[in-house]
Parts: C-alpha cells; sequence; structure tokens
C-alpha cells in the first residue's frame, strides 16, 4: 500500500537523533510557527483536524486541552509513555527514532495550553528510549529550543524525562500522576477531571507519545491534510498500527486510520508460515478478540467500537489456528489479575477470579457451568471500578465465552485441552 | 503528605544505609525538577537501587525516606507497588523474559525451558554464584521481535532457546 509515511519518516535515519538532523526535514519549524500564533488558534487547529488520542481512549485532543482552565496557576503536560498494554510497542519506535519530533510536540501542546513544564512519563523498562530521549533532551536545551526563552520567545519551558517502575496501571491517566507525585500508582476518583486538578492539584494534559507526535505535522501542513486521511471525519490522520503474532512480518507499520484488517495483514506478509487465521487482537489485550470472519473490518474508533470491540492503542495480535482461545484468554486473564492496582474490591477480586477460572478450564479441570461463571463474573467487574481495567480486563474474557464457547465446553467435556501446545523450535541437539 | 514527628522519629531508630556522596548529589539535583520531595521517590529509588546491588533492602529504603524526608512507610508501600523495585537479593544479571500473548504465539514458553535448564534455578532464585536470577515478566514492548527477554537495562530480541542460553552463558 503506497501511502507516504509522516509520523515515522526517520525511523532507520540515524540523523533524526540529533536537532540539525532533524531539522533538516522541517523539524521545529511548527514550533517556530506556534510561538508566533495566539495559543487559541494552536488548540483550534489541532481541533480541527479532528485528532483522536493515540493511546486507547480516543478522544478529541484539542478537545482536551480546550479543557485547561485560564487561572494563574502553573499548568502541565504529562506525556504518556508508559507504553504497556501487551501487544503496544508504536511509542518505543517514535521515542527511539525521533525524540525532536516528541520534543516538539510536547513544546507546542504547552505552548496552547499555557503550560511551562513537561514530564515525559515513560515505564521503567524503556531504558534505552528514555536515555535517547535525555540526550535529545539534553541537545534541546543546549540549542535554545527548550529553557527560558523557546528559539528567542522570551517563553519558558521545561521538559523532563521520568521513569516508572514497572505497573500498567500507571498507563491508566490518573495513576500516572500519582505515581508522578511518587507514590503508589492508584487511580483517582473523577471528577476532578487532570485539566482541573492534575499533577500537584494543577490543571494538567495528558497525552500519549503518538497524539503528540502529529501535532507538529498538523502545524505544518494543515488541518485539511489530515482530515484527508482516514475513514471519515470522525476518525482522521495517520495511524501507527503494531502488529504482532501469527504474522509473516510483524512490526509497526504507519497507514491511513481505517485500513481494514486484511489489508493491514497482507501488508504485514500475510499469516505465519502460511497459517490459517483464526482470530486477532484488533487494540491491545483490553480489546475483545475478533474472529476471522469479522476480517474486512475497518480499524478505526468507531467501526471497532460498533463490532464490539475496540480500536485502543491499535496494537493488533493475530492468532492462527494452532492457537487455543482458552490459553490465550487465560494468559491475558493473569496480566490483568497482576496488573489490577486493588483497590476496587469488583477488579481486585474478579480479575483474579477470571484468571483461576480460565486457569482450570485450560488445565481440563473446568466445571461444568464455567462458561456462564466467567460471565457472571465479567459482569460484576465492568462498570464497578474507579478506572478503566476492570473494563479492559473483561473484555478478552467475555469474547471469549461470547465467540468462542464451544472451546470452552469441549475443555471441559473432554477435561483437557483439545489443542496440542505448539513447539516453535526444533529441540536442542 | 508530610512526615508526622512519630513517623520521622521511627526513622532514626531503623537501620540506615548510607548513600553514597553521587547518589545523593543525583538526588538532588533530581528534586528539583519537582514541585514536592516526594515526586524524586521513584528516580530516588532507581539510584539506590542501582548502587545497592539491584535491590531495596530495609536500610536502603530507610535511607531514601531520610534523604526525601518520607516516612519509611511511605516510601516501603511505593517499593512494594511496582514491579522492577526489590525486596529481597537478585542475581549481578536481573534477566526477565517476556511471555505475554504476542511472545507466547512466538515460543516464549520455550525460553523460559532454556533458562530455567541454563541456569538450574528457578524463577525469582538466584544461581549459587550469584551471577544471574530470572523471571517471566509481562508484556515488554518488543512483541515485533518476540519472544524476547531483557537483561538488566538491555533488550534481546527474536530469540531461539539455543541463542538465549549462548547470551546467558555470555554473561560475566
Amino acid at each position: 500500500m503506497a501511502f507516504e509515511k509522516t509520523l515515522t519518516q526517520n525511523v532507520g535515519n540515524p540523523d533524526a537523533l540529533t536537532v540539525a538532523g532533524y531539522k533538516k526535514n522541517g523539524g521545529y519549524t511548527a514550533l517556530e510557527a506556534a510561538l508566533k500564533m495566539e495559543p487559541d488558534a494552536i488548540t483550534q487547529a489541532v481541533k480541527d483536524s479532528g485528532l483522536r488520542g493515540r493511546g486507547g481512549a480516543g478522544f478529541p485532543a484539542g478537545m482536551k486541552w480546550s479543557f485547561i482552565p485560564k487561572i494563574d496557576k502553573p499548568k502541565y503536560l504529562v506525556c504518556n509513555a508508559d507504553e504497556s498494554e501487551p501487544g503496544t510497542f508504536k511509542d518505543r519506535l517514535l521515542m527511539e527514532y525521533d525524540p525532536h519530533q516528541l520534543i516538539e510536540g510536547c513544546a507546542i501542546c504547552c505552548r496552547a495550553v499555557g503550560a511551562n513544564t513537561t514530564y515525559i512519563y515513560i515505564r521503567g523498562e524503556y531504558t534505552k528510549a528514555a536515555r535517547i530521549l535525555e540526550d535529545a533532551i539534553r541537545e534541546a536545551y543546549q540549542a535554545g529550543i527548550l529553557g527560558d526563552s523557546v528559539m528567542g520567545s522570551g517563553w519558558k519551558l521545561d521538559m523532563y524525562v521520568h521513569m516508572g517502575a514497572g505497573a500498567y496501571i500507571c498507563g491508566e491517566e490518573t495513576g500516572m500522576l500519582e505515581s508522578l507525585e511518587g507514590k503508589r500508582g492508584q487511580p483517582r476518583v473523577k471528577p476532578p477531571f487532570p485539566a482541573v486538578v492534575g499533577a500537584f492539584g494543577c490543571p494538567t494534559v495528558i497525552n500519549n507519545v503518538e497524539t503528540l507526535c502529529n501535532v507538529p505535522h498538523i502545524l505544518n501542513r494543515g488541518a485539511a491534510w489530515f482530515k484527508g486521511i482516514g475513514t471519515d471525519e470522525r476518525n482522521t490522520g495517520p495511524k501507527l498500527y503494531a502488529v504482532s503474532g501469527h504474522v509473516e512480518r510483524p512490526g509497526t507499520y504507519e497507514l491511513p486510520l481505517g485500513i481494514t484488517f486484511d489489508e493491514l495483514l497482507e501488508v504485514c506478509g500475510g499469516m505465519y508460515k502460511g497459517g490459517t487465521l483464526k482470530a486477532f487482537i484488533p487494540g491491545g489485550a483490553s480489546a475483545p478478540i475478533l474472529k476471522a470472519s469479522e476480517s474486512h473490518l475497518k480499524m478505526d474508533f468507531d467501526t471497532l467500537a460498533k463490532a464490539g470491540s475496540m480500536l485502543g492503542s491499535a496494537a493488533v495480535i493475530v492468532m492462527d489456528e494452532t492457537t487455543c482461545m482458552v490459553r490465550a484468554a487465560s494468559r491475558l486473564a493473569k496480566f490483568f489479575a497482576h496488573e489490577s492496582c486493588g483497590q476496587c474490591t469488583p477488579c481486585r477480586e474478579g480479575t483474579n477470579w477470571m484468571e483461576i477460572i480460565l486457569h482450570r478450564i485450560e488445565a481440563g479441570h473446568g466445571h461444568p457451568n464455567d462458561a456462564d461463571l466467567l460471565y457472571s463474573v465479567s459482569k460484576n467487574v465492568g462498570g464497578n471500578s474507579l478506572c478503566a481495567l476492570g473494563d479492559a480486563a473483561i473484555g478478552p474474557v467475555r469474547s471469549l465465552v461470547e465467540k468462542f464457547r464451544d472451546e470452552i465446553e469441549q475443555h471441559i467435556r473432554e477435561h483437557a485441552c483439545p489443542v496440542p501446545v505448539r513447539r516453535y523450535f526444533a529441540a536442542a541437539a | 503528605m508530610s512526615a508526622t514527628a512519630e513517623q520521622t522519629a521511627s526513622v532514626a531508630e531503623l537501620a540506615l544505609a548510607e548513600l553514597p556522596d553521587a547518589a545523593k548529589a543525583e538526588i538532588a539535583e533530581i528534586r528539583k525538577r519537582y514541585p514536592t520531595a516526594q515526586a524524586a521517590l521513584l528516580p530516588a529509588l532507581h539510584i539506590a537501587q542501582r548502587n545497592f546491588d539491584g535491590w531495596l533492602a530495609e536500610p536502603v529504603i530507610a535511607a531514601v525516606a531520610a534523604e526525601l524526608g518520607l516516612p519509611v512507610s511511605t516510601v516501603y508501600g511505593v517499593v512494594t507497588f511496582y514491579d522492577l523495585y526489590h525486596l529481597k537479593p537478585v542475581g549481578r544479571h536481573r534477566i526477565r523474559v517476556c511471555n505475554n500473548l504476542s511472545c507466547q504465539l512466538r515460543g516464549a514458553e520455550e525460553i523460559l525451558d532454556a533458562m530455567r535448564a541454563e541456569l538450574g534455578v528457578g524463577e525469582d532464585e538466584v544461581t549459587d554464584d550469584g551471577r544471574c536470577s530470572y523471571v517471566h515478566f509481562e508484556c515488554l514492548g518488543s512483541c515485533d521481535t518476540a519472544p524476547m527477554m531483557m537483561i538488566d537495562d538491555d533488550y534481546h530480541e527474536n530469540l531461539t532457546p539455543e541463542s538465549a542460553r549462548e547470551i546467558v552463558r555470555g554473561l560475566k
């Protein structure tokens, strides 16, 4: 598929790690322009583009910015670089190959909302990306792009990398704020929303890495260009799809938002070793599983929501006919049970029980009514906790019961997993 | 959250590790980035852990608490929340094998088997020579190069059981 890459234009270009190299491809011209614009006009341009958050929730970015009150208090941008949704690895690519694109996006956002400090909250495991970002930030300070007078404008902006320490829940925006403040990453009660009471009690914008990386291009090329890409006016712009699992060429692919799964699979070289598609997860571990018969669907926010799943982080996990769906769902359930922060009972207990039930079904010890029990537990978790982790955790479980109930029942009836465990490597000599 | 007199007193009663001057300076520098001292806690714990064999013994936790003027209980609560802080000794090299779904779909369990065979210890145990410890880990964001593992700060990707064993054999 011929598509001009924007967000990933510098991937594979080591020059882009330096200010001079980044500027060669038009870098920092958008920030220069933004410094001459009315802050509200920047926000309006982002609104006009239709840019929706690339972290998972798909909330309109410009609207989020416009919620920041114009009051005399410090304001913050927290860039969500805590990429931890299983299957997701696109933000790491953006940070490792094009750190200045992110710095520029952050700076423009700060200018629009009147923030003077950015914290890039990056997961603790991303040590390489953090080092690259820190080096780039240091050079940006030296070049006068950050610091007391951004590009000579007299406007001050500080930017820091803040490393997490291994907790998925810190990708939830208020869990992230708690963690940034040096606490356990347990999500807050909302309202108040972070736009009003965020980091250190002050108005705060929280945006995903990919979301912010889009911003310089929107200013450079215009909202109309951005809106010209995508399915419709609610699903616009270029999108990074992170594809893994049973495909020939797993990787991060920049494509128009809303290509179909079938098209995406083709771009990835088709199924791994010529296998047959059985199921796929379109948006990371939280997204309900889709069957092979749904592969014609457009991979955008609204189409996938209508199909009962979600685009999420556009982390696409592909599974072929050798995959035991109970085993796959059981692994995801284990993840959510491990990552539940524990403060809300339905999520803490429910994720644990979903893991236990799925594990016993897979092990051949399932009880006759376990499919219904799973469904009932999921109903008691969904919508009953402070943050979205509980809702995320029921995604794979509920879709398993709805779409692969026969597989669950076969496990229970035969007191064993009917799918042989696949060996991927020849036994060592 | 500020420490009450009683909480601060309890810090004095605990054995305190001595943070190296360089670590103290690093923490002081990072402290300037935030409006509160507690915000420097996660970075400070990373620094402390680097300076004390990769784990956080109670005297080290108490030293970090004292350095930032926080109750030890608060710091302990934070340490126990996050997967990358360790409350017991770890190997000189910490091996984390991702076995979340994407890696599992490309053979992660066979990499874990290889670790078990190569190191002769169970998960989260340290080899007799103190060289290594390994654990299975949640998604490390490298699903396109599955199966993969992280050793200390570095990613090792597109593994086979044999290449994983060779990498581990090469660790000093």
